[in-house]
């Protein structure tokens, strides 16, 4: 049993649902108990679909255990058929019906139906959302195609620009990943259908979002793969490429920079010039020119210098996290002090980016152990999922979406990419916003005492409702931080005797929420703190107290100093900086 | 309860698009604030719960689920052991928690994990600073607001024995702190008193219950908890449900009645705000009347709201769907509805929609999983999940009750694109 506060994924089934909704004409029957109907929400609400998710339920009750849940199963892939007359069908678990183990894959395959029927064994025990999306577009993909492979010993297939000339037409790709619900996908295969586009290179099937069966079918046609999202697309990309030898491009194109080289790529695999976008996207002019990114100026822009070092802790799928480390580090000169993701399957990589930004790797699915280490590394800023959000809002510390999980205002209406060119246009506003800006930065740090703009409020240019600034608790205000949100903490505090209570996490009676976790965090080597020196520790500005006070402590307890004094604080600021 | 087996019901079965009782989690948490919903299941109900109540962001989360592994699954882990671990570190996170709910699910149901020797085993070592309870919220077993019937059902055991002498009203069923002050009031100027809210507050504010009890139940989904009160001497008073006008003055004489308060003492407090509730009607009823409603099957909320829609909005109901006709709790309500409402139970949720497109209702009242579908395909919904999310009980909320419906009729008017 794992105690899961907040779980970064779904079951493996709902990846399965996503790879359904995302295509055309592709029913999934799914054996599970009433009430798991709860995940259409996700698409019919948190992704505003106008239609039902193709699929259909056996929503078996307590009352069906003791009869036949089989013929359930098989009456409903019937009535399914009947119907939605779908061109291929998906069928499966979800975890319950794991349990009573009706094999419902089989019986369907049984059924002689004249159309493909993919069986799904998704273990719900083991494995999670993404997997169960990767698994499922790889059987249904190969389901379909394995009857076209060319039998073995055929000849290599031939180079694409030899195809290519031959045929005289345009280089086209398949674009790999996409699905519902996937974070932004809608925007990122937009984009970069457009900036194939603008390469020469054409999009023949874009799958599985908006595919059809015969898209699927048609998928050799094209001369390489391009694998947008890895945590989806990597193995039936592999399949592909050993199958019908059709090339891979595995550059994900989050960031300008990788952007670049995923141009470099597509170049090299689909033999075209590309060197006159790359010229004009590397143009040093100062010119702000629309026509391509506009991050690179905006964030050597004298504005923009305050974001120097700015600490921030990023975590989210690997895809995401690797690209926005990336971007963090190199694109907005941001200091990044951790990185972490909850897709296992990427831990590797993920551990080798940590070790040469020279931090530690997160590889947890564990919100718990998450909230740990951001509360560890006191960040000014994080980059993660929306359970983050949950996080930062505890802490105090300003926090923008970059992955899955995401609810529904991370499905925006205004075409918002994270990937190409405008992508990072997007990234570059929505990863600054949080941020207080560089004047009210350092007007905070001279006059601590305003009433207006007091110390630890939230930045003014984001609304919080005055009746949340003035201490209340906050009804709905996302954007608060500090404050303390549990009305009866301190009653039961007072109330209860165990002495482990006063130490927990959130539970210490300080006033600034991130000093006081902080503090536990390092409580064994913590000696004192004397008042004069405690009262200093306040001029500093809320975002960056957590480190200092951090700093100060650990820079005393390696010296031996028993009680921090003014001196020891500025000392230790000498040795380690801000 | 006659009518009831007069009525013609549609009784079907087959996809039911319902949510499951874990989804009670989502009000009762912010009910009990000291109260904290630990579900024993898989991921599938992780994120049932936080895909519901995700969107607000937590600093102190007041639910988790302790998710089974194979290992659980295979017998490798001792499950009582593995549950006392997350129970222990979860209490260690959250100290100030009176009360721990466990919320059994489909997977612990089907390997049938002993939920409640477990609380009783973690109550010995945890009272008094935590008791621990536990029901299902599973979907095999409950249905959306059935939920919070398993929950107080749970809770029952535990309220103290009552040793008043004389009458005491309990009312039944979560409602907005509001509505429970305007209760209170007018239960105050009737002179009907004293009157106890389950559940509370805080859940270490336990009710008393006894054989002076009376019961009035301002939620119709309760069954199991009214019976369980029953059983420990409480009476039920029979009532519509205090939706609009009618319903609120037939629930409050139900208990007016047992308390003898006199028919113009009766008038005199209740008067001034059924009038009030009367003018903040007859604003919408324009919107309403007339218009053809379609109930799918959600919360067991339906046929007393399909009631206050015919009866005081001048609605047509075409069909009214329930998950589950309890006659002990709706009889009331349903000797008031039109013999021309079609009433069904249970779903087949495919055959239901036919006839919801045959129909073509003007307004159709359905989970959020139908109701955009539904709105692309040219029909104006209420999503139903809202009814259970607002203050609509009583005088006051009669209007507001009124305008949930009239809204996306007023919207659909607005809206030139």
């Amino acid at each position: 049993m794992e105690l899961t506060l907040w779980t970064y994924e779904g079951p493996p089934h709902v990846g399965a649902m996503r790879i359904a909704t995302s295509m055309k004409g592709v029913h999934y029957v799914l054996h599970a108990p009433q009430g798991d109907t709860y995940a259409d929400l996700l698409f019919t609400m948190i992704e505003r679909r106008d239609s039902r998710p193709p699929v259909t339920y056996t929503t078996f009750q307590a009352r069906d255990l003791g009869g036949d849940t089989a013929e359930l199963v098989k009456s409903a892939v019937r009535d399914a058929y009947e119907r939605f007359k779908p061109d291929a069908m998906l069928v499966g678990e979800s975890c319950t019906a794991e349990l009573i183990q009706d094999q419902p894959g089989s019986l369907a395959m049984g059924m002689s139906l004249p159309i493909p029927i993919v069986p799904l064994e998704l273990p719900a025990y083991s494995k999670k959302e993404n997997w169960g999306a990767s698994e499922t577009f790889y059987h249904l993909v190969r389901t379909l195609l394995l009857p076209l492979a060319p039998p073995a010993g055929s000849p290599p297939r031939e180079s694409v620009v030899t195809v290519t000339a031959r045929e005289n037409r345009r280089p086209r790709c398949n674009l790999l990943g996409g699905t519902a619900l996937g974070f932004r996908n809608r925007d990122d295969v937009r984009e970069i259908t457009r900036l194939l586009q603008d390469i020469g290179v054409d999009v023949h099937v874009c799958a599985p979002l908006n595919a059809t069966v015969k898209d699927l079918q048609s998928m050799p046609q094209a001369d390489f793969n391009v694998v947008l999202y890895p945590e989806v697309a990597e193995t039936t990309a592999r399949w592909l490429q050993k199958t019908f030898g059709q090339p891979t491009v595995r550059t994900v194109p989050i960031g300008v920079l990788a952007t670049r080289e995923f141009v470099e790529e597509v170049g090299k695999v689909a033999g075209v010039d590309v060197s006159a976008l790359l010229d004009r996207e590397r143009a040093g002019s100062a010119q702000v020119d629309a026509s391509r990114s506009l991050l690179p100026w905006y964030s050597r822009s004298v504005d923009s210098t305050y974001l120097t070092g700015k600490r921030v802790f990023v975590f989210g799928d690997a895809t995401h996290v690797m690209a926005a480390a990336r971007m963090a580090k190199d694109e907005l000169g941001f200091t990044v002090v951790g990185i972490g993701t909850y897709s296992r399957e990427y831990a590797r990589p993920i551990r080798d980016l940590a070790a040469a930004l020279g931090v530690e790797a997160l590889i947890s699915d564990d919100y718990l152990a998450v909230e740990q280490r951001v509360t560890e590394l006191a960040p000014e800023l994080v980059l993660g999922t929306q359970m983050e959000r949950h996080i930062a809002k505890r802490l105090g510390v300003p926090c923008a979406v970059i992955s899955a999980p995401i609810h529904v205002q991370d499905v925006p209406a205004r075409h918002s990419p994270q990937m190409g060119f405008e992508g990072a246009n997007v990234i570059f506003d929505t990863w600054v916003h949080p941020l207080m800006m560089g004047l009210e930065e350092h007007l905070l740090h001279m006059f601590k005492d305003d009433f207006e703009f007091a110390d630890g409020a939230t930045p003014s240019h984001l609304h919080a409702s005055p009746a949340a600034t003035a201490g209340d608790r906050p009804a709905r205000g996302e954007t608060l931080g500090g404050q303390r949100q549990t009305p009866f903490t301190a009653r039961a505090a007072i109330e209860l005797e165990a002495p482990e209570a006063a130490s927990a996490v959130g539970f210490a009676e300080e006033e600034d929420e991130m000093d006081a976790v902080a503090a536990v965090a390092v409580a064994p080597t913590v000696t004192s703190w004397l008042a004069p020196a405690e009262a200093e520790l306040k001029k500093i500005p809320f975002f960056v107290r957590g480190k200092v006070r951090r700093n100060t402590e650990k820079y005393a307890h390696e010296n031996g100093i028993a009680e921090i004094s003014v001196d020891t604080l500025y000392d230790a600021k000498a040795h380690y900086g801000r | 309860m006659s009518a009831v087996m007069e009525l013609p019901v549609i009784r079907e079965r087959g996809q039911r698009e319902v949510f499951c009782g874990l989804t009670g989690i989502v009000w009762l948490h912010r009910k009990m604030q000291d109260a904290f919903f630990l579900v024993v299941g898989s991921r599938t109900c992780a994120h049932l719960v936080q895909s519901a109540a995700g969107v607000m962001i937590f600093a102190e989360p007041r639910f988790a689920t302790a998710i089974l592994s194979e290992r659980d699954l295979a017998g490798l882990a001792d499950a009582n052991e593995e549950l006392d671990r997350c129970v222990k570190q979860l209490l260690d996170r959250r100290p100030d928690i009176s009360t721990l709910f466990l919320v059994g699910s489909c997977p612990s149901e089907v390997i049938k994990l002993d939920l409640q020797r477990a609380a009783e085993r973690l109550n010995e070592q945890l009272m008094p600073r935590v008791r621990i309870l536990n029901y299902s919220g599973s979907g095999i077993e409950t249905t959306f607001t059935q939920g919070e019937d398993a929950c107080l059902r749970s809770m029952v055991p535990h309220l103290p024995e009552s040793t008043s002498a004389t009458a005491e009203l309990m009312v039944v069923g979560t409602i907005a702190d509001v509505v429970e002050d305007q209760f209170s009031r007018i239960f105050s100027q009737l002179g009907v008193g004293p009157v106890h809210f389950f559940p509370p507050r805080m859940a270490r504010e336990l009710p008393p219950v006894g054989p002076n009890t009376k019961l009035l139940l301002a939620q119709p989904f309760l069954g199991e908890t009214a019976r369980a009160l029953i059983a420990r001497g409480a009476t039920l008073l029979s009532s519509p449900y205090p939706f609009g006008v009618n319903g609120t003055t037939a629930w409050l004489k139900a208990a007016a009645d047992v308390w003898g308060v006199d028919e113009a003492r009766f008038t005199q407090v209740t008067a001034a705000p059924a009038e009030r509730a009367r003018v903040a009607l007859a604003r919408l009823r324009p919107w309403l009347n007339g218009k053809r409603v379609f109930f799918f099957p959600d919360s067991q909320l339906e046929i007393p709201l399909a009631r206050f829609l015919y009866e005081e909005c001048g609605a047509e109901l075409v069909e009214v769907g329930t998950p589950y006709l309890d006659k002990l709790m709706i009889a009331a309500e349903l000797d008031r509805l039109p013999a021309t409402a079609q009433i069904s139970e249970g779903q087949d949720v495919e055959k239901q929609l036919d006839r919801c497109r045959a129909a073509r209702p003007d307004l159709t009242v359905c989970g959020l999983g139908l109701a955009n579908p539904l709105e692309a395909e040219g029909l104006r919904t209420k999503w139903s999940i809202e009814l259970v999310f607002s203050p609509v009980h009583g005088y006051e909320q009669a209007g507001d009750l009124a305008e949930l419906f009239a809204r996306p009729l007023d919207r659909a008017q607005r809206l030139a694109v």
